[in-house]
């Protein structure tokens, strides 16, 4: 049996149209493309489209309402134009959500892959320490994490990380461990590949569709995360642009403004409902083993 | 099923194990290291090398992690910097108010879910199920605090029916009344991505049950719908809605140090957001370890439950 012939086997070989079609035909991904597209688009233009400086404070205009002359959003505490902060924040609110997925993403994934294929001893400890981290609820373990380095976009990064990638490594661990026992994959063995070969070249992009699947749902939850943790006290220090402290900032004043909290806070929501409405749709279409809360 | 428990039970020794090396790594990843975070840069060096030697600090890492577990065993958590006490007896004391909320809410994203994800699956389809589809997709894209926010404008400030903070009145507080009203927003707050999540999964369990033959017998037998859903489709939807609601409880956990920095509630979520910004890092690994070691019982009450109701795993 020739190489291509296993390629033949294995079952992305020719989908790709048909995906294509429904991916464009689902309209969860179509809306949460639009809206991640025009918050990239937000934070890549900022310096043409944001009509203040994001740091420029003039105490002559603070707390003006969203609507207000030259404020199509309104002022903060300080007379900072809460629009252009919002643009130019967007851009760390995409860093802190995309960059520690994909970073856990890699990691995990390999861990995944090698404790899936190689099995025995090494799966065992893994898994072991894998149920360890999966004993910390939620943010509790970044909060740790973050709070002990001390406040900052790198310590919030490792925290998130770190919490991030057991739950990669069981996703490629379990989906190697079903496509390890495939035909083509035998065939491969039978042709004498060795492990790395057949592990990097055969299993790895057979899993590859649900954990993109997964990582785009766990790029969601990073957004909250991470706001989260900027509103605890754990973000980069001001005054720097940043969501989560600005909604946090503005508890302060909410009686008296409270758009300088809620419209952050609908920020992180269109965001985070954009990477959802892609994990969602792409699941449905990539994976539909995944597909069990929709009958 | 008791061997079932009992090989449960023993799992969860080298879990928690395991989370206790955890928390103690906390403290060695410090940049410098505690000394530092302590006593600040103004300290004297010889002040340092006392508090370093005082707290064990100049030991290898393997020893400071057995002095630690031997701490921890006879219940030393350390001393808050913050509080100025012990931090198992701050932790002690706050566990109570954390719980009431966590509680509350559990109850109320148990009910409202099941009931929401019922009356939903009743119309598959309808205009109803879309709205859903669409409220469980806000619920679960908004950070809690930011809900909590939202109720406070609204039925605090705007409306002036609920109090916005803290657990009792400080005038005139006190009573099941008062903590009550105190308790509504934050319960809400907290309770709302779980009970999402829990409606999602009856709504998707009962529609697999409800199309399956056995309920088609109970309709041709001309049972009222009411009863069969009540006493036919839920029962055997429920395995895989507890399965969901036990994996809220770290949700609701760690939710509980947001919504309680929001509220002002009392309790260790609270306490946890001041030791942040104090840099009390005894205080939150103490915090950590404690609500970590509190969601692996939880787990735990949740599989005997599950194997409880789940006659597989009851008659196995």
């Amino acid at each position: 049996m020739t190489n291509q012939s296993i390629a033949d086997l294995a079952p992305t070989a020719d989908d790709t149209p048909s995906i294509l079609r429904r991916l464009l035909g689902n309209s969860a991904i179509a809306i949460g493309a639009i809206i991640i597209a025009a918050i990239v688009l937000a934070a890549a233009l900022a310096e043409v489209i944001a009509p203040y400086d994001p740091l420029f404070a003039n105490p002559l205009v603070r707390h003006k309402l969203p609507l207000s002359a030259g404020y199509l959003l309104g002022t903060d505490e300080l007379g900072r134009d809460i629009l252009s902060r919002l643009i130019y924040g967007a851009r760390l609110a995409l860093l802190v959500a995309v960059v520690p997925t994909l970073i856990a993403l890699v990691i995990g994934g390999c861990i995944g892959l090698i404790a899936g294929y190689a099995g025995g001893t090494w799966d065992h400890v893994v898994m072991r320490v894998f149920d360890v981290m999966f004993a910390f609820p939620g943010i509790l373990l970044a909060l740790g994490i973050s709070a002990a380095l001390g406040p900052g976009l790198g310590s919030m990064i490792i925290a998130m990380v770190v919490v991030t990638i057991p739950t990669f490594g069981r996703v490629v661990r379990g989906g190697v461990l079903a496509v390890k026992e495939e035909p083509y994959i035998e065939a491969a063995r039978a042709l004498g590949y060795g492990a790395f070969r057949i592990a990097l070249r055969h299993v790895a992009p057979n899993v590859l569709g649900a954990a993109i699947v997964y990582a785009t749902l766990q790029t969601g939850r990073n957004v909250i995360l991470a706001a989260s943790l900027s509103f605890l006290g754990l973000a980069p220090q001001p005054p720097t642009p940043d969501w989560g402290q600005m909604l946090s900032a503005g508890r302060t004043s909410l009686a008296i403004a409270a758009h300088v909290s809620t419209i952050p806070g609908l920020a992180i929501v269109l965001l985070a409902i954009g990477f959802n409405l892609l994990g969602d749709g792409a699941r449905d279409l990539l994976d539909p083993r995944m597909k069990r809360e929709q009958p | 099923m008791l061997s079932f428990i009992v090989n449960r039970a023993l799992q969860m020794i080298p879990v928690i194990f395991g989370v206790t090396v955890v928390t103690f790594a906390l403290t060695q990843i410090i940049p410098g290291d505690l000394v530092d975070v302590m006593l600040g840069s103004t300290a004297s060096e010889d002040a340092r090398q006392e508090l370093r030697h005082a707290l064990g600090l100049d030991q290898p890492v393997i020893v400071q992690y057995f002095s630690y577990m031997s701490h921890l065993l006879s219940g030393d958590l350390g001393r808050s910097h913050l509080f100025s006490l012990p931090v198992a007896s701050v932790l002690g004391d706050r566990l109570v108010n954390t719980a009431i909320l966590a509680v509350s809410a559990t109850v109320v994203a148990t009910a409202l879910g099941i009931a929401i994800g019922t009356w939903v699956a009743l119309k598959p389809g309808s205009l109803r199920d879309r709205g859903f589809t669409v409220a469980v997709l806000f619920l679960n894209s908004m950070p809690p605090f930011w809900f909590g926010l939202l109720l406070i404008l609204f039925f605090g400030l705007s409306l002036g029916l609920l109090p916005v903070s803290g657990m009792y009145a400080v005038v005139d507080g006190g009573g099941l009344g008062d903590l009550l009203a105190h308790m509504v927003m934050p319960t809400l707050t907290l309770a709302a991505w779980s009970l999402a999540i829990i409606a999602r999964m009856t709504r998707s369990a009962l529609l697999d049950v409800i199309n399956s033959d056995y309920i088609r017998t109970a309709r041709s037998r001309g049972l009222a719908e009411p009863r069969i859903i009540a006493n036919h489709a839920l029962p055997n939807a429920m395995p895989q809605v507890i399965t969901v609601i036990g994996l809220q409880a770290g949700f609701l956990l760690s939710g509980a140090v947001l919504t309680e920095t929001v509220f002002s509630w009392p309790g260790i979520g609270l306490a946890m957001y001041q030791a942040i910004s104090a840099r009390d890092i005894p205080f939150i690994q103490g915090g950590v370890l404690l609500l970590a070691i509190v969601f692996v019982l939880i787990n735990f009450v949740v599989d005997a439950l599950y194997a409880y109701v789940n006659p597989k795993i009851k008659l196995a």
